[in-house]
């Protein structure tokens, strides 16, 4: 949604324009599922699709949650529970509850540093890895090592500021081509 | 599009999310329900996605090719050294075939050719440079068990060095063959020409008289001449190489900037040996 102008009529959005404003909707998720096909790869490391996946969902939802609805978010957690063997779901729960998370507190992580904002990060990762686990075993009904767990919330909370710098570049040529408008 | 009114499309917006997560516990419920839908959807996606990775593939491949060579490559300086080593040991080769490759070109012109007897040689340690009346001359340390005599010819292990000129009884002055008093009498290999080699106290000795009709061409070898009874034929010297003002000058094959060892041949040949050093001092105990 962008803001009214003031005593200036919104001009009508030309074709072009409206597909410019979709693509710009569709791009982070777009970028986040190419990324996790991408780390899905023949790559070897299985915890490297959750690890690609949380920065980016937690990432729009705090600074832009419109490019991340929850809808989105849904169908990434699908695809990484497709990608990554877990149970159907859990991923999708994990996911889902991030976002929600992220989104409730967006209005205070918004406007702090980045190490603040990594800082918080660490604490979702650490959530998510837990709760990944948790459910994991209430799925199978017996209690999986937890030692993947734990790398794939270390992965997860040190891939964060490479993903935090592409992303924060992509949202300011976001920002710039809205002011543009 | 279709129109909503902002209080709906609030309501809308709030509502996704619990939605979602309700439909979440649905995947959950439906995936522990029928193990198998889980699996048709894998199957699937990686029909799908088969042909993005066999595109990636290529690429990876590069990656992994470089990443394998790394090895390879810290490798190659170890390589490069025993290359070095291996080089050294090839050029004596080369020298020794070429030697041999012209005695058979001369054996061939002449038979009946009476052999030379292979010389005998002790090789001394080298144990320091210069000193005495030559600016261009080492002394060596001979064992007093070894006898050494003046007009001995000295070699390193690429070629000519020079030829003694005094004899103490611990140690043996070899002058140089870049010494300014050395005089070298040479044979030009390709094309049999005669020629002197003169010492300048440089690291190139001078060619000079050759033969009339005949020019030393650049990177031609040099072997020693029989001629003068000083040297024994076909001892590898140099390759010719003119200066930039047009002198013909010896890039000679040993490395006399650092020698170590010296090999000392007896070839039995006496010729004209320089003379007593003039006012020789007495050899001093401590020799």
């Amino acid at each position: 949604m962008r803001p009214e102008v003031v005593g200036r009529r919104q001009p009508s959005p030309g074709l072009l324009r409206r597909a410019e404003a979709w693509a710009r909707a569709v791009l982070p998720t777009l970028c986040a599922m190419l990324a996790m096909v991408v780390a899905g790869g023949p790559t070897g490391v299985a915890a490297l699709v959750p690890a690609v996946t949380l920065p980016q969902v937690v990432f729009w939802s705090i600074f832009r949650p419109g490019a991340m609805p929850a809808a989105a978010v849904f169908l990434l957690g699908l695809l990484q529970d497709l990608l990554t063997l877990a149970p159907l779901g859990t991923g999708v729960l994990t996911l889902l509850v991030a976002h929600g998370l992220a989104l409730a507190s967006r209005r205070v992580l918004a406007r702090q540093s980045f190490l603040a904002v990594w800082l918080a990060f660490c604490v979702f990762a650490a959530g998510a890895a837990a709760l990944g686990y948790l459910l994991t075993a209430l799925m199978a009904l017996a209690l999986p090592p937890p030692a993947p767990a734990i790398y794939q919330a270390a992965l997860t909370a040190g891939l964060y500021p490479a993903f935090a710098f592409l992303l924060g570049r992509l949202h300011a040529m976001m920002l710039r081509a809205e002011e543009a408008e | 599009m279709i129109r909503l009114s902002i209080p709906l499309r609030q309501a809308l917006s709030r509502l996704s999310l619990p939605v979602m997560i309700a439909a979440a516990f649905g995947t959950m419920l439906l995936g522990k329900a029928d193990a198998m839908l889980a699996e048709r959807a894998r199957t699937v996606l990686a029909d799908l996605l088969s042909p993005f990775y066999a595109a990636f593939a290529e690429p990876a491949r590069a990656v992994r090719g470089v990443v394998a060579d790394l090895p390879e490559l810290l490798a190659i300086r170890e390589e490069n050294a025993r290359l070095r080593e291996e080089n050294e040991r090839l050029r004596r080769w080369q020298a020794a075939a070429l030697a041999l490759e012209s005695e058979n070109a001369l054996l061939r012109r002449q038979l009946a050719f009476i052999p030379e007897a292979a010389p005998s040689f002790q090789t001394a340690r080298v144990v320091s440079d210069a000193g005495g009346v030559y600016a261009r001359a080492v002394l060596i340390a001979t064992p007093p068990e070894i006898t050494v005599r003046r007009g001995q010819i000295a070699l390193d292990e690429r070629g000519f060095v020079g030829r003694v000129t005094e004899v103490g009884r611990r140690s043996a002055r070899v002058l140089l063959a870049t010494d300014m008093n050395s005089r070298i009498p040479v044979t030009l290999e390709g094309s049999r020409g005669r020629a002197m080699m003169v010492g300048t106290n440089g690291p190139r000795p001078r060619l000079q008289h050759w033969s009339e009709g005949i020019r030393p061409a650049e990177g031609e070898r040099l072997v020693t001449s029989a001629e003068g009874v000083s040297f024994p034929a076909g001892l590898p010297v140099g390759v010719v190489r003119w200066s930039e003002s047009g002198v013909p000058e010896v890039d000679m094959f040993a490395r006399l900037g650092q020698l170590d060892l010296v090999r000392l041949f007896d070839f039995g040949l006496g010729g004209i040996l320089p003379p007593e050093a003039i006012a020789r001092p007495e050899p001093r105990p401590r020799r």
